[in-house]
């Protein structure tokens, strides 16, 4: 049985290469997140049909929309919705016209199409704002009606991609909320491009991980948050994952410094561990703790009710420490100081996907 | 006024805000004297016009009927123009803006040539094609056509001229508008020709209508092309500019008369495009 | 305007503009003679200006070739120019009448207008009564030229009733046209159709007796240097300026 969505595709650009394979089912919200330059806009470009495919397929619902022989189906013609960052809402025309214009598009008559807009628009909850203008509306209102404008056509896939990054922080956790639950509701694939943690997390059944073009870890948001497989995640969940090669409990980290755990595991492993549990002095420690690392500290900045230090030790590293800590230590940008992590809070595990 | 749109501030629209006035400092006097000077440059020799027409005159001469005829025919020939303009004008400057091919800079710059061409020398050239003995002239010469003498070549001359300057402002226009917008079209499911018709138009509209008032005030005063290519005969071929002309030889102050019952006509067609139209239709 | 010797003709407008530095001054150096001069003398004057440029090496000769009525109006105007010559008496009187004349004009030439048509003539016309026919197509002069109100006059006294298919702002522009064969005759002075050669065909008008023109010539009250310009009206009436003048085919002054 294939799935609803599949996906396999290669795609060359100047600079780097995307090759990505991805299957998804009916319902399913997948995030796909990853520093600046993974490729993921290039991903949702390369599934709506904007950027053309270097090699691969893409199957949706049993039609072939590229089957990788150099004639791919039309934008037009495959059955996507698209919202993007910045809208991009028809300047020219009201919010009903806008929301109207895909079902017109597709041979649905006049009135035929201002009704389903208004019934989108109302589901969006923005009915009252049909006549406005685009220029008229806030950021907020203005994304629910590229929402509304992108499901209006029933696609099978909706492409999302950064819906909330021009959002101010208010208002693009309000929308985040009404999404998930609209998404929840969807009957198709959703795939949501983000640099977001939260919304990775609220949103999503699953996250896809790109670094520099390539899958580097797929799972449920959960699994991937605590065992984040690339720097990119670990920074924005806010853990410390430091890559190296393990020989029983003995890891030998990419700077050429040592870690000890707790876990006995051969092979190429992440190693993961909160922010609370390194412990930062000026001299170097002394007792049971086995993990000690010299750095110098890049920067102090306040976190919730803690203060987050970020330090480069050889590995870059975050600790949190109380206010008091940093205070007594003294703690500024250039100041040496031991990092110590007990052995007993480290994840460990191997570094396939 | 808006309040809080939820959207983070662009640099653009802090400057918008702030209204780039006293608070950047009073404009100086380095940018003011020349404009002044600039302004006076155009504005002193229309005075001037004004100043020594012979008004009292004008009232008879409006329904003199060589001036009636040429006024009509500037009219006529100069509104046809537009409308070849828009109907071949448009297209090009779609095909220059949106696609891309090669030669497309060299094809740019040959719709550019008969802007900087003399308008004699455009004259000129469309003899050699379209004349009796043209390279297109001549075989149609032999079925009995001759463009030459004819209101049609009128037609043509302002054409010629006319078209560059409509085609790079409407070009201008189409390039300027966001091309995110036909791909957003696209996936909501437009071809492009519905893209063109009902995205890209729109949004180009102010850039063409702007085309379309440089191009017909140019083609109201063509001059050396007309003469040079379609003659100069009352009621043919003979246009305002043809007239003006040939009055300054003999009779200067008809010349004046003339020139500004043209200047008047011209502005009486500006002003009745709305200001709105000119500039953005999208705020 | 003749595709022919562009270099000679130089617009008068843009005379004005760099004439007006320095043009006429006597003294050591160099001086200018700045000539307006009826487009119909551009051959025969360019001839004269070789001659006087040999002779009065220190002097540099400017000639600007215009229509009649546009030099008279240009005159009046104030351009910075020695000599006026006009190829026609009413133009002239402009002239006198705007008082820039320094002295009285004198004819140094006439001239008659005469039927040209393309070399081979393409469109057979053998006679001036031709122009009558419905497919033949001629252009004349501008009534506001000399040369025009002359065609005016020939084609009444001739009865043709037939109007040209252009009034041209000048006799070149006729001249042209007909030797393009853009058109299948013009009226153009005989001068004009001597100096265009085996480029055009001509046919003599009936009647020609009753449109000839005087050519006049006078030096200008704007001269800066009155005794250089009296030499050039005293060359264009000088045995040698006559000879050349009558070559081209002009008549002798009556």
């Amino acid at each position: 049985m294939s799935s609803f969505l599949e996906a396999d595709l290669v795609v060359r650009r100047t600079g780097y290469t995307l090759e990505v394979s991805l299957n998804a089912e009916r319902g399913d919200v997948i995030a796909v997140i990853g520093p600046n330059g993974a490729g993921k806009s290039t991903l949702v470009r390369a599934l709506a049909g904007v950027v053309r495919v270097s090699e691969g397929r893409i199957t949706c619902q049993d039609m072939a929309w590229d089957s990788g022989d150099g004639s791919p189906i039309r934008v037009q013609q495959r059955n996507i919705g698209m919202v993007f960052q910045e809208q991009l809402l028809f300047p020219h025309l009201s919010v009903l016209d806008n929301v109207s214009f895909g079902p017109r598009c597709r041979g649905a008559g006049r009135r035929e199409s201002h009704r389903s807009a208004q019934r989108w628009l109302d589901r969006l909850g923005v009915n009252e704002l049909s006549h406005r203008r685009p220029s008229q509306l806030s950021g907020g209102q203005a994304q629910r009606v590229a929402v509304a404008r992108a499901l209006a056509t029933d696609p099978a896939v909706l492409l999302l991609d950064e819906p909330f990054a021009a959002l101010d922080v208010g208002v693009a956790m309000a929308l985040r909320f009404e999404l998930a639950r609209h998404l929840a509701e969807f009957g198709g694939v959703s795939i949501l491009v983000t640099h977001d943690a939260i919304d990775t997390m609220t949103i999503a059944n699953r996250v896809v991980v790109l670094d520099e073009g390539r899958v580097a870890q797929t799972g449920t948001p959960a699994e991937v948050a605590q065992r984040p497989r690339t720097e990119h995640v670990a920074r924005l969940v806010g853990l410390n994952a430091l890559r190296g090669h393990s020989r029983g409990t003995d890891v030998l980290l990419l700077d050429g410094s040592r870690l000890i755990s707790v876990t006995p595991l051969d092979g190429e492993v992440f190693a993961s561990f909160s922010p609370s549990s390194v412990a930062l002095t000026l001299d170097e420690p002394v007792g049971s703790v086995r993990n000690r690392w010299p750095g110098t500290v890049s920067s102090v900045v306040p976190h919730g009710a803690a203060v987050r230090v970020h330090l480069d030790a050889g590995k870059s590293l975050i600790a949190d420490v109380t206010p008091d800590s940093a205070a007594r230590l003294s703690l500024a940008p250039g100041r040496r100081v031991w990092a110590a992590v007990k052995a007993t809070e480290i994840a460990v595990y191997g570094t396939a996907a | 006024m808006r309040a809080s749109t939820g959207r983070r501030t662009s640099p653009h629209q802090a400057t918008a805000d702030s209204a780039a006035g006293p608070a950047v400092g009073r404009a100086p006097l380095r940018l003011l004297l020349p404009a002044l000077l600039g302004l006076g440059l155009l504005a002193f020799p229309l005075l001037s016009l004004l100043a020594r027409t012979p008004w009292t005159t004008m009232p008879a001469r409006l329904v003199e009927p060589k001036v009636l005829d040429a006024l009509w025919l500037s009219l006529l020939t100069s509104t046809i123009a537009m409308g070849l303009c828009l109907v071949l004008g448009l297209p090009l400057a779609w095909v220059l803006a949106r696609l891309s091919f090669p030669g497309r800079s060299f094809l740019r710059g040959l719709v550019t040539v008969p802007l900087v061409l003399p308008p004699v020398v455009a004259g000129v050239a469309l003899l050699t094609a379209f004349g009796r003995n043209g390279v297109l002239g001549g075989p149609l010469r032999e079925v009995g056509i001759s463009i030459p003498f004819t209101t049609t070549a009128v037609v043509i001359a302002h054409t010629f001229v006319a078209l560059p300057f409509f085609v790079i402002s409407v070009e201008g226009a189409l390039r300027a508008t966001n091309q995110d917008y036909d791909v957003v079209a696209a996936t909501l499911g437009a071809d492009r020709w519905t893209i063109f018709r009902r995205v890209t138009l729109p949004l180009a509209f102010p850039g063409i209508v702007a085309g379309m008032v440089l191009g017909w005030a140019r083609s109201l005063g063509e001059f050396g092309a007309t003469i040079t290519f379609a003659g100069n005969f009352p009621g043919t071929t003979q246009t305002m500019p043809l007239y003006v002309y040939e009055a300054l030889q003999s009779d200067p102050d008809a010349a004046l008369v003339l020139s500004v019952i043209l200047l008047l006509v011209s502005i009486l067609v500006l002003a009745l495009l709305r200001e709105r139209w000119l500039y953005s239709a999208v705020r | 305007m003749s595709p022919r010797r562009p270099a000679r003709r130089v617009p008068a407008a843009l005379l004005l503009l760099v004439a007006g530095c320095g043009g006429g001054t006597t003294g050591e150096g160099s001086s200018t003679l700045t000539v307006l001069a009826a487009s119909s003398l551009s051959e025969t004057f360019g001839a004269l200006e070789d001659i006087y440029e040999e002779e009065r090496t220190a002097v540099d000769v400017r000639i600007s070739y215009d229509s009649s009525a546009t030099l008279a109006g240009q005159a009046v105007e104030g351009a910075p120019a020695d000599v006026l010559a006009t190829a026609d008496e009413v133009t002239m009187r402009t002239a006198t009448d705007g008082g820039v004349t320094a002295t009285e004009p004198e004819p140094f030439a006439t001239n008659t207008l005469v039927l040209v048509v393309p070399a081979g003539n393409p469109a057979g016309i053998e006679t001036f009564a031709d122009l009558e026919n419905d497919d033949i197509s001629y252009v004349t002069c501008a009534e506001s030229a000399p040369c025009g109100v002359l065609a005016k006059t020939l084609l009444d006294a001739n009865q043709i009733e037939a109007a040209p298919k252009s009034f041209e702002v000048d006799v070149k522009a006729v001249l042209t046209k007909v030797e393009l064969d853009e058109a299948d005759a013009g009226l153009v002075y005989e001068t004009d159709a001597v100096a265009s050669g085996e480029r055009s065909e001509t046919i003599e008008i009936p009647k020609a007796a009753e449109g000839i023109t005087s050519y006049l010539i006078v030096t200008l009250k704007q001269s800066e240097d009155p005794s250089l310009a009296q030499e050039w009206v005293d060359l264009v009436l000088s045995e040698k300026g006559q000879r050349i003048l009558g070559e081209a085919g002009f008549g002798s002054p009556p």
